[in-house]
This record gives structure tokens, C-alpha cells and sequence, in this order.
């Protein structure tokens, strides 16, 4: 049965990586409730994984004192989630690309690369402390004209 | 008492050493950590190892079992052994080719193709 009442819900998870497992439990099951595909569901699971480290280890240096605030929304075309860490933030341009030279052989640094490659939408905030990211159900085609204006 | 689950389970084919993963999702950093050091063992445990690690089971990962992997090839190398990847499903495929990682491992079909490509080596 598929479901088409928007959905938005907030929750403040501990900075405990296994605290996201309850959360995408929650959130991939509406998305098939909703009708999103096998991709879209992997996608989100994997950006959200990824995300969440990130607060976790990067954001919150792993301190079990802080918290990591998750907010979604849901309607029948697309999926958006932020998640905010209570760090210093970050310059996400600074981060170098794990695709090339050292980066290559590296073995962190590839998240965010991820998230960026798995949702359609990934911003940060100035301080660079809360991600904002979206998946569309069905991705904007380019159209004729566009395309040909590109060229 | 509850039975702890094997994360890999490892066979032997000729020269070479199969590690299978026996979890279909690997994300958590404790279960990551608890990977490393099983398979460490297995590596500091033959001269020079020529592992192959079979992701048949494997549905799901997160980039923190990317660094895993860089982080055993680095030990093989340094003694002098090697390794191959196989039976790889399409969705993980995608996250090594995204990442370039489809450049720095060598990744076969199946676990066959990865005893084949050894013998073809030597």
C-alpha cells in the first residue's frame, strides 16, 4: 500500500554510531512504503551511514556527551534529511578528493564523496556542522532545448 | 550463552586463501574492527599470503570497509604477497568504481576467475 501523506519527523540521536541503525530502519521503510525504488532506497541508506559517521567521528570527536539532531521529510517525490553535529563544523571544499594521487590510497576520507555521488542534493550550513540532502524519486530530465542550449 | 556469529569464514584452494564475509551488511565500526583483526591474523599467519576475499554474501557497506580493504592490501604488499576481490554485486561495484578503488584492486567475477588469475600470474 503506498502511502502519499507528507511525513516530516525530528529526533536527537547520541553520538554512538550504531544510533543510526533505528533511524534508517525507520526512514527506508517509509520510502518503500512510499514507493521508492531498490536504488533510491540503497542510496539514501548509504548516504545517511555515511553522514552519520561523519557527525559522529568528525563532528562530535566521538563524544558521547553530545548529540546528533536528524530531520526528514517525505512526500511522494522526494526524501530530504539534515543532520547537524554539535563541532566546530567544517570547510567541505577543503576536503581533498580521495579519487586521486594520495587520496587514492588513503584509507579515510571517502564519505563524503559518496554522499554527493548517492543524493541528489548535498549542502552545508556556513558553519559547516549541519548537512542538508535530498533524494528525488524520479530525477529532472534534461529537456531538448536545454540540452541543446548547453552545446 | 549466545553463539558469536563468524564474520568470515576462510578456505583454502592451492596457493591461495579465500576469506568470505559472512555478514550481509558490514557498516558498524566495531564489526570493521573485528574484521581487521580476523584478518590479520589469517595474513600474519602465512609467509606470503595470496588472499582472495569473496563478497558473495555481501549486500551493503559503508566507505569505512573501503579503508579496511586499503588498509590489509598495504600489509600484503609489504609481505610481498597479493590479493584479489571477486563476487562483487552490482550496487557494491558501483560504490569501488565511484570511489576509483576499481583502479587500485584487482577485482574478479568470482572466486573461480580469482584462482585462475593466480596460477595465469605465476
Amino acid at each position: 500500500m503506498i502511502s502519499e501523506a507528507p511525513i516530516s519527523r525530528s529526533m536527537v540521536v547520541e553520538s554512538k554510531p550504531s544510533a543510526i541503525v533505528g533511524v534508517c530502519k525507520e526512514i527506508l521503510s517509509k520510502l518503500e512504503n512510499n514507493g521508492f525504488s531498490k536504488e533510491d532506497i540503497f542510496a539514501v541508506h548509504l548516504a545517511m551511514e555515511e553522514a552519520f559517521l561523519n557527525a559522529v567521528k568528525h563532528g562530535n570527536k566521538m563524544d558521547a556527551a553530545k548529540n546528533v539532531k536528524i530531520d526528514y521529510s517525505l512526500d511522494p517525490d522526494k526524501i530530504e534529511i539534515s543532520m547537524a553535529d554539535e563541532g566546530d563544523g567544517f570547510e567541505p571544499e577543503a576536503v581533498a578528493d580521495p579519487r586521486w594521487g594520495d587520496g587514492l590510497y588513503k584509507p579515510e576520507g571517502r564519505g563524503l564523496l559518496l554522499m554527493n555521488s548517492y543524493m541528489d542534493v548535498v549542502r552545508f550550513n556556513e558553519r559547516g556542522n549541519c548537512v542538508y540532502m535530498v533524494r528525488y524519486k524520479e530525477k529532472p530530465r534534461i529537456t531538448e532545448r536545454e540540452s541543446q542550449t548547453k552545446l | 550463552m549466545a553463539g558469536i556469529k563468524p564474520r568470515i569464514s576462510v578456505e583454502y584452494a592451492g596457493d591461495a586463501t579465500i576469506v568470505t564475509f559472512t555478514d550481509e551488511k558490514i557498516l558498524e565500526e566495531k564489526d570493521i574492527k573485528a574484521l581487521q583483526e580476523s584478518i590479520m591474523s589469517v595474513i600474519e599467519q602465512a609467509e606470503r599470503i595470496n588472499l582472495i576475499l569473496d563478497f558473495g554474501n555481501v549486500r551493503f557497506l559503508s566507505s569505512a570497509v573501503l579503508g579496511l580493504l586499503i588498509r590489509l592490501s598495504k600489509r600484503i604488499y609489504e609481505r610481498d604477497g597479493s590479493l584479489k576481490l571477486c563476487s562483487i554485486n552490482p550496487k557494491i561495484y558501483e560504490i569501488f568504481k565511484i570511489t576509483r578503488l576499481t583502479k587500485t584492486f584487482d577485482i574478479c567475477k568470482d572466486v573461480e576467475s580469482a584462482v585462475e588469475g593466480l596460477y595465469r600470474a605465476n
